[in-house]
This record gives C-alpha cells, structure tokens and sequence, in this order.
C-alpha cells in the first residue's frame, strides 16, 4: 500500500512516498537521502565521511528501499510515528549526547526572541555564559 | 552573559518577558531543543558555559527565590555565591572528570519521549489536537519524570499547569523519594 508520509527530521519536515508492509513503513533510498541527508552507497549510508554498512542487517533494505524503524535503529535515532496521521519525528542520534559528555562542548542551538530574531549560543563564544531554562509553567 | 530560554510557546512566554525587560538575550524554545540537547527535564535547569563553549557546571537546578528554592532544597544565597565565584574566578575549576560525573546520564526511553512530544508538538500546530495529545501522553508515560513534556504540554492540553494534575506529579516526585531533577552540590 502506498501513503505519503511527513517526516520530521527533528522538526524539519519532508514529504516522502512510502509503501508499507507487514513488516513497516519502506520509504526509497532517494527520499532517505532528501529528508536526512544520508546516501545510499556500495559501502552503506553515507552522509559526508562517515559510511554505516547496511550489509547483513536483517530487514533493513529490500528492493532498494529502507524500513523506517530500521533507519532509525542503523542511525541510533529515537524514532515516534503516528501511521494514522501520516506523520514520523526522529529526534537527534543518542550518540550525540555521548559527545557532549565526551567532550563537555555545550551543544550549539539557535532559537528566536519574541520579535523572531534568531540567535546561536556559539556567538556568544568568548564570554562565560549562564544558560537559564524556564517556562509559564 | 545572561541567556535565558523559555521552554514555551511565546504566546505563554510574552507577557513574562515583557514585564521583565531584560537587556540579556531572551529566547523561546516551543519545539523543547534544550531538552533534546542538554537533557533537561524541567525548569528551572540552569548550565554554566565557559568562554571557549565548555560546559563548566551542567544542568542544575537553579532558583532565584526562597520560595521556589525551598521545593527542591537549594540555598539561592549559596548558590548565587557559587555563580558569582566562578564570574569572578574566584572558584577553583573542577576536572573533566568531576563535571562529567554531574551529567545526568540519558536514557532510550527519554529521548524516544522527546521524539513523541515532538511529534505531538507539530501535530498541534498543524491543528490536529487530538493526536497531538494522544503523543504527548505517550511521551508522559515514556518519561514520568520529564516535567517539562508532562507539566509543559498542559497548556496546550487545557489543563491547568498550576492545578490539580500538577499537584499530582509534585506529590508523586515526593512520594518516589526525590531522586531526580536534583541541584548539584554547591561545593
């Protein structure tokens, strides 16, 4: 069966074509390597020097197409899908926050102020930098 | 520097930072990126960056006030101390090692909580509420200690962030003992 589906790469919305089966949602190599940036090649999924092998991981390809849990799996993603209402978010690999630790390098974000001008933590290197979380909540 | 993130929608955040008037970058953050990448679980959580964009000091919990500060134990005047100390450099920097063991370790089942929330926020947004809230409540079950997924979406769910639903998870992070979303020692 075929269905269109959003995926959001953590928010960043694509629009794919998916066929799904008894076992998942198989989404083409092409659209993988739109919505994530990763390229499908003789040596595995590529995405600028790092290859992961496919090769010999069960499930996870069939007639050049990947499965959705599979991808997310190969890439440590966490991985939420709704097939109701079309629509998958895959949050940011595990292995990131492993690198913070490793590296205690605060994790660069940029968000807006209320008057929508973005701004990075990164332009503020070269001051120490209190970072405050809190809500209306 | 001072820069403080709201975990909301702006809409809730306005009239607070409009009051306030800050001169420091004040930013929202309604997708919850902070807590995808420093794996915060409530507000407040303050961290402490250095110059050269090193965590020195990581998720904490911060109050300004007494008042707030008495629910999770922390001395604002010691901690305040704290904060200036390092300011200043007055305070002796700790090891890699020593921040390290200060990081709250993440779990599967948290950051798949965090792709529920954000699958459930975007649902919201495109107006479909009713699965945005079956999502968020996935995420809730997910990570029972995430405040910030379970008392943050209550907003957008039409409950009451101060009322009974949140009395309820106060009394049940009491009842468990207490055992996360801990300040840090102040040493």
């Amino acid at each position: 069966m075929m269905a269109s589906l959003v995926l959001l790469d953590v928010g960043q919305p694509t629009e794919v074509e998916t066929t799904t089966d008894v076992s998942g949602v198989w989404i083409s190599a092409a659209e993988v390597q739109v919505a994530f940036g990763w390229e499908l090649k003789p040596e595995g999924l590529c995405r600028d020097a790092i290859c992961i092998p496919v090769d010999g991981r069960s499930g996870l390809m069939s007639d050049g197409r990947m499965n959705l849990e599979g991808l997310a799996d190969l890439l440590g993603r966490p991985l939420a899908h709704s097939r109701e209402e079309g629509v998958a978010y895959m949050g940011p690999p595990q292995d990131l926050f492993n690198q913070t630790i490793r590296t205690l390098e605060a994790p660069d974000f940029i968000l807006p102020d209320l008057e929508g001008r973005l701004h990075s933590l990164s332009e503020y290197r070269g001051s120490k930098v209190l970072l405050v979380a809190w809500a209306s909540w | 520097m001072v820069i403080t993130v709201a975990v909301d929608r702006a809409y809730d955040a306005r009239s607070w930072i409009e009051r306030a008037n800050p001169t420091h970058p004040s930013l929202i953050d309604e997708h919850h990126r902070l807590g995808e990448l420093y794996n915060m679980v409530n507000v407040p959580t303050v961290v402490w960056i250095d110059e050269t964009g090193r965590i020195t000091r990581p998720n904490d919990v911060a109050f300004t006030t007494d008042k707030g500060g008495r629910y999770a134990n922390v001395s604002t005047d010691e901690q305040m101390a704290l904060l200036r100390g390092w300011v200043r450099g007055s305070l002796p920097p700790p090891s890699d090692d020593d921040i390290r063991k200060r990081v709250t370790p993440l779990s599967a089942d948290s950051q798949l909580a965090r792709a529920h929330f954000g699958l459930g926020w975007w649902l919201h947004q495109e107006g479909r509420f009713g699965a945005a809230q079956d999502q968020f409540s996935i995420g809730g079950e997910l990570a029972p200690d995430d405040f910030m997924i379970r008392r943050g979406t209550m907003p957008l769910r039409g409950s009451d962030p101060f009322g009974p639903e949140f009395v309820e998870m106060v009394t049940e992070w009491l009842g468990r003992g207490h055992t996360y979303y801990l300040p840090l020692p102040v040493e």
